[in-house]
């Protein structure tokens, strides 16, 4: 059920690592609720707490304090059915491509689609010529990872993680590989994305092209949000 | 077959894709499996030609009981049989007939080789305890010094056996007398001989003065049509003064010699623990493939899990690994054996051979082996943490 629209909320979202006397907090009292449709970028120092912000609400760990609610679903306690649900209606890119490869661009995307159950195999390939053509990849498509360039494998990551429509974008540092010119194309396609479609976006960079493109930048500092600007 | 396992599949057939990525350990993870395959299939083919090599002089007689010493665990072990005891069961009504049946080996002296030939020696004026094909050539033993050879015996040329007949005898020396061969049936070697040979009882003591004609290894007996032989040997057990015989059925005799050869002599148990180290060997040339493959895709699959594909995508793709390892290693396995086995069977004149039992056996065995790894290897995608990723 629906909380309300924001697809991302967290509310006094405290984090550990470790156990003991080696335990150690990274993120404080994090509060923050991300409107549908927008491009929030997170920055901050190495080891502010940025990553962790990401994989809480990607589902990728367990609450352990404080709330997230994602797509109006509650996480804190949640069963892990319900993270593996709500992790197909959302698109991960990852700082690394992790492309498959025994798989070709075009297998790889429609990975991105297959996760969402039995897709007509003529659809499911329209809709991934049509995302890799939108990453400049139409002639790549054949392509094994080993015979593409770093940039042209996260293009193709990039297209797997938007292929399927997810409601929210989950990116870490998404143009560190790709040259201006991609970069840009990339961020305004998820700007694009979000017009169009509603699709939120979250992401980390320490790329400044970005900033201003973002609808609103967090900042933070020893797990805490320090700044948020909405642009 | 990458679309036809897409078919099959209803997805993309990421197991195939991954294993076949490198043709090099692909090639390398089949010929283990074939390996595996091998050992099972030879070790296989070894029992069964023990099996049958076992149960082949049980096939040149006809009898309905088995009367045998307490220590006779097979056709050709064991102590004597007061041929006494004969004449008491007989003295059932259900008992037609009696023959004493004289086992032993006889040696052929063949210029540098020598023949071992197991030696039954029989009454010939009995041929309704023989089987219907050496029955009717039983006639020439009447004759003293008269025998009937295995023409299928190791180391005897085809055409020299095929030259035997009663019109064309062929003598030779053994112990210091002369014994002529009139005729010829189909036996073949076994692992305790060369080969067979039917002489009388009579020539048979001539052969060995040492034995006696009132113990002979077993007494067999024919019953009345209609008689169950279990019921008339549970009868005879309690009709015949020596409680310490075994009295058995025929069949039962049989079943009870191959039980001894594949479970209590040396060589049965050797080969029955190959097969289990063949199978062994197939699990963990297969775990190892395919617990290889999941860590080398590790970041991969956490991807996967990361996008929201559950355990079930994760052992599907190991398991279709499995599949493929275990049916494209069968294939090559199972032919290599076929060769093997048709080469050792002419080496040794063992009924060595594949037999379709083999096949479907060491089939659906490798595909269960197989399956077995792959559960076992996805115990390592518990490693893959998607929260690693970022």
């Amino acid at each position: 059920m629906a909380l309300d629209d924001a697809p991302l909320r967290t509310s006094e979202l405290n984090h550990w690592f470790g156990a003991g006397e080696a335990r150690k907090q990274a993120l404080f009292d994090v509060s923050l609720s991300i409107a549908r449709g927008s491009l929030t970028v997170l920055v901050g120092p190495s080891g502010s707490g940025k990553t962790t912000l990401l994989t809480l609400l990607g589902c990728l760990r367990e609450v352990q304090d404080g709330s997230v609610v994602l797509l109006g679903h509650e996480l804190h306690g949640a069963r892990p059915a319900l993270g593996v649900a709500l992790r197909r209606r959302l698109g991960f890119i990852f700082q690394a491509h992790n492309l498959h490869e025994s798989l070709t661009a075009m297998q790889n995307v429609l990975m991105g689609l297959q996760v969402k159950g039995r897709v007509d195999k003529a659809t499911a390939e329209r809709a991934a010529t049509h995302a890799l053509g939108l990453l400049g990849l139409s002639d790549r498509m054949d392509y094994l990872p080993a015979n593409l360039s770093g940039g042209q494998k996260q293009r193709v990551a990039i297209a797997r993680a938007l292929v399927g429509n997810p409601d929210v974008v989950l990116a870490d540092e998404p143009t560190a590989a790709l040259d201006r010119e991609s970069g840009a194309n990339v961020v305004d396609l998820l700007k694009r994305l979000g017009e169009a479609r509603g699709t939120t976006t979250v992401m980390v960079t320490h790329d400044t092209r970005i900033l201003d493109l973002a609808d609103r930048v967090l900042t933070l500092e020893d797990g805490c949000i320090v700044g948020d600007q909405q642009r | 077959m990458s679309r036809l396992l897409e078919i099959l599949f209803g997805r993309l057939p990421i197991g195939w894709l991954q294993l076949t990525h490198s043709r090099t350990r692909f090639a390398a993870a089949l010929a283990g499996v074939a390996f595996a395959n091998v050992l099972v299939f030879v070790q296989l083919g070894i029992m069964n030609s023990m099996a049958t090599a076992t149960l082949r002089p049980y096939s040149f007689l006809n009898a309905d009981i088995m009367i045998s010493a307490s220590d006779s665990n097979a056709l050709s072990e064991g102590g004597n049989v007061a041929r006494q005891w004969m004449l008491q069961a007989m003295a059932h009504p259900d008992v037609t007939a009696g023959m004493g049946l004289f086992l032993a080996n006889v040696n052929w002296q063949r210029g540098a080789t020598t023949l071992g030939l197991t030696t039954f020696g029989i009454d010939p004026a009995q041929p309704g305890f023989l089987s219907p094909d050496i029955a009717a050539k039983i006639g020439p033993l009447q004759i003293q010094m008269a025998g009937l050879l295995d023409r299928l015996s190791r180391g005897l040329p085809r055409e020299e056996a095929a030259g035997i007949r009663p019109q064309s005898p062929l003598s030779f020396e053994t112990s210091g007398k002369t014994l002529t061969l009139y005729d010829t049936f189909a036996g073949g070697g076994g692992f305790g001989g060369d080969g067979y040979m039917m002489v009388s009882d009579q020539t048979f003591l001539a052969l060995l003065p040492a034995r006696q004609s009132a113990a002979p290894d077993h007494i067999l007996l024919k019953l009345r049509p209609g008689a169950d032989p279990e019921t008339v040997s549970t009868e005879l057990r309690a009709l015949v003064s020596d409680k310490t015989l075994r009295i058995r059925s025929f069949v039962q005799a049989g079943k009870d010699d191959l039980s001894y050869q594949q479970t209590r002599r040396p060589t049965g148990v050797i080969f029955g623990f190959g097969v289990i180290i063949g199978v062994l060997v197939g699990i963990v040339i297969v775990y190892q493939v395919l617990s290889t493959d999941v860590a080398d895709h590790m970041r991969e699959y956490a991807t996967f899990k990361a996008m929201g594909y559950g355990q079930g995508f994760f052992l599907g793709i190991v398991l279709e690994e499995a599949l493929i390892l275990g049916l494209f290693g069968f294939i090559p396995g199972a032919l290599v054996a076929t060769g093997l086995l048709t080469l050792m069977g002419k080496l040794t004149t063992l009924p060595l051979a594949m037999t379709p039992g083999m096949i479907v056996i060491v089939f659906v065995g490798t595909l269960v082996f197989s399956m077995v790894s792959g559960a076992i290897a996805t115990r390592r995608l518990a490693g893959a943490d998607p929260a690693d990723l970022f």
